[in-house]
């Protein structure tokens, strides 16, 4: 029974995730409506700090890149689609807690350049009443 | 003569369903595909660089600085529990206080940070604003406000796209993110 409970609900992983992922939490959450047409992007402080650094960090798929890569990176998560749900690309941003604005807002600004600019904040739901 | 079949040894089973249910618990995480969505505003070099006046009645200014305090209207303020209320009279004003928003379509919420301010803060003041169009929203189709956000993610059924445009109807959800001050990075 667990084994297929298991089986069913959780997906392998893709990618290993290298920077820290303490997501916050919110309230008014809304479910993402194709998974396919979802392309995560992940920021935070590497967790090999003594490797990278503590300045956060963002990391496409297995790498980390650059504010100045993310318009290419698009470009090739659009290629990926069919050409008449490209304009649907949703970017899930899993962000850590700690990390700071200034960082988010380069990757937006990037964002709104390659015009991908469905994005969506993952959070995890508030457990306490509002 | 006895029947020949050779049968499954059946002792390991238990064993063999264990080893799989651990490679499962290991190797796989469970999903978490929820979260505030947003639509960005279009790309910078599109825009004309115009230079919209819009009135300070119609504008509910939030501002946070990198040391997270959080600024409302102008007046510091420490306890975020009465801030979805405030932005909710803000909205539906309709011009009844002069110093409020002129109607809930010309009503923006602008929400201001630093590049020091974390990201954490941020989420907390977004989910109150979105909280507060979304009861907005809610009131209006007549539904609660958690069945508002199941339908706004399934809108190919026909009955949920009704409810969902009787919810919005003459409401944009107006909130502003502006770039962020240079202090504090």
């Amino acid at each position: 029974m667990l084994l297929f409970f298991f089986m069913v609900t959780t997906e392998l992983r893709k990618t290993a995730v290298d920077v820290m992922q303490r997501i916050p939490q919110a309230t008014q959450l809304r479910k993402l409506q194709r998974k396919s047409l979802v392309t995560n992007l992940y920021i935070g402080e590497p967790k090999k700090s003594d490797q990278f650094g503590t300045e956060p960090k963002i990391q496409a798929e297995d790498v980390f890149i650059e504010p100045n890569d993310i318009i290419l990176w698009v470009n090739r998560e659009k290629d990926k689609l069919p050409e008449n749900e490209r304009e649907q690309l949703t970017v899930a941003m899993k962000v850590d807690s700690e990390a700071k604005r200034g960082i988010i807002a380069d990757v937006e600004t990037q964002l709104r350049k390659a015009n991908a600019r469905k994005i969506l904040y993952s959070t995890l739901q508030k457990s306490d009443k509002r | 003569m006895a029947k020949s079949t050779p049968e499954i040894p059946n002792a390991s089973m238990a064993d063999i369903a264990f080893l799989l249910l651990t490679f499962f618990l290991v190797t796989t995480t469970m999903p978490n595909d929820k979260g505030l969505s947003m639509q960005l505003p279009p790309p910078p070099e599109a825009q004309p660089p115009e230079d919209v006046k819009i009135p300070e009645r119609n504008m509910f200014k939030i501002q946070v600085n990198s040391s997270d305090a959080l600024l409302v209207e102008g007046e510091p303020m420490n306890d975020v529990s009465g801030l979805k209320d405030m932005i909710k009279k803000f909205i539906l004003n309709n011009g009844v206080d002069p110093k409020s928003s002129d109607s809930p379509e010309k009503a923006i919420v602008s929400l201001k940070t630093d590049r020091g301010t974390t990201h954490k803060r941020f989420v907390e003041i977004l989910d109150i604003a979105q909280a507060a169009y979304y009861d907005i929203y809610a009131d209006q189709a007549g539904v609660t406000n958690e069945e508002f956000r199941k339908i706004a993610s399934d809108l190919n059924n026909p009955e949920n796209q009704r409810l969902y445009n009787k919810g919005r109807e003459g409401i944009p959800m107006a909130i502003s993110i502006a770039e962020p001050t240079k202090a504090g990075n």
